[in-house]
């Protein structure tokens, strides 16, 4: 079978497995943000917590209970990372160094899983399994509550209670998470993926020299690290390592993972709104978004090679897994850098300049096609209040989504949520420029080392953790100023959604009349495109034109 | 009969008589307008006033630092980029002072009706009061509850009621209406306006407004924009505009470091260039002209808005609540159809039909001369021509009015109401025809009116008496109204009738002119439940009012309309006055609402959508030198680094002056569904927007390229 035929039925057969979980994970996503009853282990936990399960928060009330749990997160996680060497299954691994945990506690606690270490040569098993594993199945859920919060704002009418954030939390990790990741971690078992406890073997291979393997449990981490669109991975590694991603098969599996629940939450949408055509809408702007970004960068790494005999391995194979191919590793790399994920599978830096410039365009797009899970959606409906509002007004209507209205409160919530990320991006990519210690970290010069910073940057505040690579990204000051790019890139954008979400839930619907701007119809599908790359393309324009663009052009 | 002042639909009537602004052909301001504006536009750079428009106070700040910049570093660059700077900023202010010195010119008008009239103040005046006592006083010292007289030829002081008489008035001042209208004690036409003038006859005036705050002062304060406050809608936009603002100043900001990178350090005369060119100026710029441009738009159709808001709100009315009559029907029925009974001769019913209306001056009885004229082609006697003949009178006892007609074979003509002509013809030994009854009640189901016609015949054969036959009567539907209802369906606007007639009539109406919905037999409290039900469904909603036990209803609607000749607490309750009194207009209204979102949204694509050819214009010319591969996205073929920014900007100030006579016409604005509207402002203000700097930008570059001195 050819590189191409077989990348085609790769694709055909990821979009129709996704396309079957569109509406069984879709619905059973909405069952479980709108259920009145609760499990029992659900009871026994909200009794353990001392929270009262049916309690409905306020907007304020919500964020307060986010953010102190976010807050206890990263204390727990920055504790079990500087003293792991008193912990049991350590397999003999140094306490990390202060920088160094606050750094991943944060990245682990946002869901960015943003790694400057490697996994395998800093961390004992059990800060992997009890650390980092609990905040990749917590830290998806809170943004799964999150967007939860954002639709009952569109969905209830003269109140100002957005839901209750525990019994989210709990839902969304018991009843969704935990069933999905177990099923999926013995599947990647089966496909190869090792699951065990085993501490660092010297292994001898065929030439004769040693080689250190550490064992562990990766399959059961692997599942939950694509699933919730976390993407740090238990080797350095990440998904290119074979103990993570043994096959094509596992794969595709992991490619799948990790976009299942960000394109099912439309699904979700459309049915808490009532009405089906809208999360539809909203997918088909994550689908398009995500089907030319995979068009461009196949074809710039396929055809990118320039040489016969590039052409003849397949394309660009450098910084690709040879058993992997170039593309399933391009169709790895677009789904993760555009869905928050952030596993990786190959090295992104070693892409053509125009797949690489596609890819870092693909985080700054705002992780929003599909996005992270929950986030994507959050995302992607703010961006969606900002195109309603511009277009409404050409309807000749004070501007209403859902049938409520969008006036002063509304945008200057959206507003302020669309301007964090760029600041934090060109802020924080900026101030590295300027700093001689932190340019000197970076391991190319010209255009590519300047991409690698501001690709750096782009991932942290995007919270979407992959890494470029090249840009020797530990050390004091990169380890703080990411951290905190992380952590503003997370919970700033919450809190404007949040308040959006009080703000939107206080108002009186307004009925649809053929006034109504129509927002389930290809024009606006086209609109919101429109809106999503002029936004993000005007933003980004001239600082991609000194990396990215002029790489890619000369 | 004050109701006739009411004129019908006009949509786009002829201009009115008194010259309300000065105003080129097409509602574009004339070129003498901007140069009376220059000034003030200059005065408008004073950074105080200023500051409250962002976006344009940035290019300020941007035009002193190129200044700055230009005086310690002289280049022809610097220098032109610094003269296009100020010259955008002060293209803004015209924008805005344009849009004001139209409203200036109609408050000088208004200011001069209210020069210091005296008035003729009654000391305990009393209601029967003979001959009360009389006291000078300056117009400004009046203050409510005063009483004042006024006799023809003088001028009302003041904003009041008449308690008492009756007046013809002039109020072409306000209005500019030179026909004059009656007003008189009680009832819903007592209401005048200070600096109206009286005709004829004296009134008594009992003052409710305190001075300062009369109309008039009102009227001038709105026009000129004094009370002018920002908008909810205009207030969400700026937040949006303000925040693209940060971004692009941000991207410029951290653009030195990034640029520096590659060594690719740009001047700070550049980085301030590429801000302004990013920065959404254009919106910024035109934002409050296309406010006050709107609300002169509805000074121009004789409505006053007391807010702005009330104006955004007509864009966003759901349901239109329209009277009957004089809105959908013209004010008066007029005769269809005549319709023999019991064998009569068509043309007999026709001459008396005629006959029995010819003393008849009402529009009614004036419409059965004219329909059995131009059907039956009988000349219309004059009343003396009949010789012997008496005429009867409508009264509302007996509810007929008729003629006697002498002579031998004396004849007794009677039309009117079914029962009472049915009454008389029996009354006098006649048995009308079997058909009468299911005639006139298939009439009154069809939503017209029956009069039967009866005749009685005194001759040397004894009395004889019968029904000839049934005049019907129908509401005439206004032309053109079912095409503007079909309009306003398409725009997701639901009308709703309301008339006194009963549901029957009601509802043969509602069919005709087709409306949506109707209210018939409706009091005021049916009308206030309306409105309130439908805002609880989240709508809202418009209507018109004019009489006293409208107020409520007026103060509950989200626009309502009070009519000029209403009283003054229908003004009060409403947050617009027309004054025209022409209910129809309540569609215009809701037009020119929709008109200012729309240009607003429009001109907001616009401004974003010129972003992309500004980059593609200014990113290679700053770092090709630096990364000579970026070269490439000069795709324009710009002259040079310098003559490809100065072109940028000189659009950018340009495209402001260019789009001031769309911001004060406001889009055109074609009743549409919202998908088609906003197809069609896509097309036209986003790919437009796209397009057409690419093309300026090349052809000013053409020019400037040969300014001496520039690289």
């Amino acid at each position: 079978m050819g590189a191409t035929l077989a990348g085609w039925l790769q694709i055909l057969l990821l979009v129709s497995v996704l396309a079957a979980s569109y509406r069984p994970l879709g619905d059973l996503l909405a069952r479980t943000l709108t259920d009145r009853g609760h499990w029992r282990v659900e009871r026994a936990l909200y009794r353990l917590g001392g929270v009262d399960g049916d309690a409905d928060q306020t907007w304020p009330g919500y964020l307060r209970s986010l953010l102190a749990f976010a807050a206890v997160s990263v204390l727990f996680l920055y504790g079990f990372l500087r003293l792991q060497n008193h912990l049991p299954l350590s397999i003999g691994m140094p306490p990390v160094p202060a920088d160094g945990a606050f750094n991943t506690a944060v990245s682990f606690a946002t869901n960015t899983n943003w790694q400057w270490y490697s996994g395998e040569t800093t961390l004992g098993h059990l800060a992997q399994m009890a650390g980092l594993a609990v905040q990749n199945f917590l830290s998806a859920a809170m943004g799964i509550a999150v967007a939860a919060a954002l639709l009952r704002g569109f969905t209830r009418r003269q109140t100002d209670r957005v839901g209750n954030f525990w019994t989210d939390l709990t839902r969304i990790t018991v009843r969704v998470l935990l069933p999905l990741a177990f099923v999926f971690a013995i599947v990647l078992v089966a496909g190869g993926a090792i699951q065990n406890f085993h501490g660092v073997r010297e292994i001898t291979t065929l030439s004769g020299d040693t080689q250190a393997l550490t064992g562990g449990p990766v399959a059961s981490q692997e599942a939950i690290k694509q699933l919730g669109t976390n993407g740090g991975g238990f080797y350095a590694a990440n998904s290119a390592h074979p103990f993570e991603n043994p096959t094509a098969l596992t794969n595709i599996i992991e490619i799948y993972l990790l976009l299942v629940i960000p394109v099912s939450l439309p699904r979700a949408f459309g049915r808490l709104v009532g009405d089906q055509r809208q999360g539809y809408a909203i997918l088909t702007v994550m689908v398009l978004i995500w089907a030319v970004s995979v068009a461009i960068v196949t074809a710039n790494e396929v055809h990118g090679a320039g040489s016969p005999a590039g052409h003849a391995a397949g394309g660009m194979l450098e910084g690709k897994e040879q058993r992997l191919g170039v593309w399933a590793s391009a169709l790895f790399a677009v789904s993760t850098t555009l869905t928050s994920c952030g596993a990786v599978n190959s090295a992104h830096d070693s892409f053509t300049p125009g797949g690489g410039g596609m890819l870092i365009f693909n985080m700054l797009l705002g992780e929003i096609a599909p996005g992270g899970v929950g986030s994507g959606l959050y995302g992607i409906l703010v961006l969606a209040v900002v195109a309603v509002f511009v277009a409404g007004l050409m309807v000749g209507r004070t501007p209403e989504y859902l049938g409520k209205k969008l006036g002063g409160r509304e945008m200057k919530f959206a507003s302020l949520y669309i301007l964090t990320t760029p600041a934090l991006v060109l802020v924080g990519t900026a101030s590295a420029m300027a700093s001689r210690g932190a340019r000197a970290k970076v391991l190319n010069t010209g255009e590519h080392g300047y991409s690698e910073i501001l690709y750096a940057f782009g991932s942290a505040a995007n919270n979407n953790g992959s890494a470029f690579a090249g840009l020797a990204a530990g050390g004091t000051w990169y380890n703080t100023a990411l951290g905190l790019a992380m952590l503003f890139g997370r919970f700033l954008p919450i809190v404007f959604v949040l308040a959006l979400a009080g703000s939107l839930a206080r108002q009186r619907p307004v009925p649809v009349t053929a006034g109504t701007l129509p927002t389930h119809r290809p024009q606006f599908v086209g609109l919101l495109v429109g809106v999503v790359l002029i936004i993000v393309g005007l933003t980004y324009f001239p600082a991609l034109s000194l990396g990215p663009i002029a790489e890619a052009l000369s | 009969m004050p109701r006739t002042a009411r004129r019908p639909g006009r949509p786009h009537g002829p201009k009115k008589t008194t010259d309300r602004s000065h105003r080129g052909p097409g509602g574009l301001p004339d070129p003498a307008l901007f140069r009376h504006a220059l000034p003030g536009a200059c005065r408008k750079l004073d950074p105080r006033t200023l500051y409250r428009n962002p976006v344009m106070f940035v290019v300020e700040v941007g035009a002193v630092l190129t200044t700055a910049l230009a005086i310690e570093d002289p280049s022809v660059f610097s220098w032109l980029i610094t003269v296009w700077l100020w010259a955008t900023v002060v293209f803004a202010n015209l924008a805005e002072a344009v849009a004001e010195g139209r409203g200036k010119a109609q408050a000088d008008t208004l200011r001069r009706t209210r020069t210091a009239t005296t008035a003729r103040r009654l000391v305990d005046w009393r209601p029967g009061s003979r001959r009360p006592e009389e006291r000078p006083v300056p117009a400004a010292e009046l203050t409510l509850g005063d009483h004042v007289v006024v006799e023809a030829g003088q001028t009302i002081p003041g904003d009041g009621d008449i308690v008492e008489g009756i007046a013809s008035v002039d109020e072409s001042a306000i209005t500019g209406e030179s026909a004059p209208v009656i007003r008189e004690s009680g009832g819903d036409r007592s209401a005048v306006t200070g600096g109206t003038r009286v005709l004829s006859d004296r009134i008594v005036v009992r003052i409710t407004s305190r001075p300062g705050e009369t109309f008039i002062d009102r009227m001038i304060a709105l026009v000129e924009g004094a009370a002018r406050q920002k908008t909810p809608n205009e207030i969400a936009l700026n937040i949006l505009l303000a925040s693209l603002t940060i971004v692009f100043l941000l991207v410029v900001v951290t653009l030195q470091s990034l640029a520096g990178y590659g060594r690719a350090q740009q001047p700070l005369v550049v980085l301030v260039a590429l801000a302004v060119a990013l920065i959404p100026t254009t919106i910024g710029a035109l934002l409050s002209a296309i406010g006050i441009a709107g609300m002169d738009r509805l000074v121009q159709r004789n409505v006053l808005a007391m807010s702005g808001r009330a104006v955004e709100a007509a864009g966003d009315v759901d349901t239109l609540l329209l009277d009957k009559t004089g809105t959908i029907t013209l004010g008066n029925r007029e005769a269809a159809e005549l319709i023999p009974v019991g064998g009569t001769e068509p043309l007999a019913l026709a001459d008396a039909a005629q006959l029995s209306s010819l003393a008849d001056e009402t529009p009614e009885g004036r419409s059965i001369v004219v329909l059995t004229k131009e059907r039956h082609q009988l000349r219309a006697r004059a009343e003396g021509e009949l010789a012997h003949a008496e005429f009867v009178p409508f009264t509302a006892q007996t509810r007929m009015s008729g003629v006697d007609l002498g002579g031998e074979d004396a004849r007794q003509l009677r039309k009117g109401a079914a029962t009472a002509v049915i009454e008389w013809v029996r009354d006098n030994g006649g048995q009308p025809a079997d058909e009468v009854g299911p005639v006139v009640d298939g009439i009154a189901a069809g939503g017209g009116t029956p009069l039967v016609v009866g005749e009685t015949i005194t001759g040397g054969a004894g009395t004889t008496a019968r029904v000839l036959g049934v005049i019907h009567l129908k509401d005439v539907v206004k032309e053109g109204m079912r095409e503007r209802f079909e309009e306003l369906r398409r725009m997701g606007i639901r009308t709703v009738m309301i008339t006194g007639d009963n549901p029957k009539t009601a509802r043969a109406i509602a069919r005709e002119a087709g409306v949506d919905d109707f209210l018939a037999e409706a009091t005021p409290e049916d009308k206030m439940a309306l409105i309130k039900r439908e805002q609880a469904g989240g709508k809202l909603v418009a209507m018109t009012g004019d009489g006293t036990n409208d107020a409520p209803a007026l103060a509950q609607a989200d626009v309502g309309v009070a009519m000029n000749t209403g009283t003054s607490a229908a003004k009060e309750a409403g947050n617009m006055v027309d004054l025209d009194s022409n209910p129809t207009k309540l569609i215009e209204i809701v037009e020119i609402g929709k008109q200012l979102l729309i240009t607003r949204g429009a001109l907001t694509t616009f401004s974003i959508a010129n972003d992309v050819a500004k980059y593609f214009a200014i990113i290679p010319a700053m770092f090709a030198v630096a990364y000579p591969s970026l070269a490439k996205l000069n795709i324009m073929g710009l002259h040079s680094p310098e003559s490809a920014i100065t072109s940028a900007i000189v659009f950018n100030a340009l495209i402001i002056v260019a789009l001031i006579p769309l911001a004060l016409r406001g889009v055109r604005y074609r009743p549409a569904s919202a998908a088609g509207l906003l197809g069609r402002n896509l097309s036209l203000y986003g790919l437009g927007g796209l397009v057409l700097p690419f093309v300026g930008i090349k052809l000013i570059d053409l020019i400037v390229q040969f300014l001496p001195g520039l690289r």
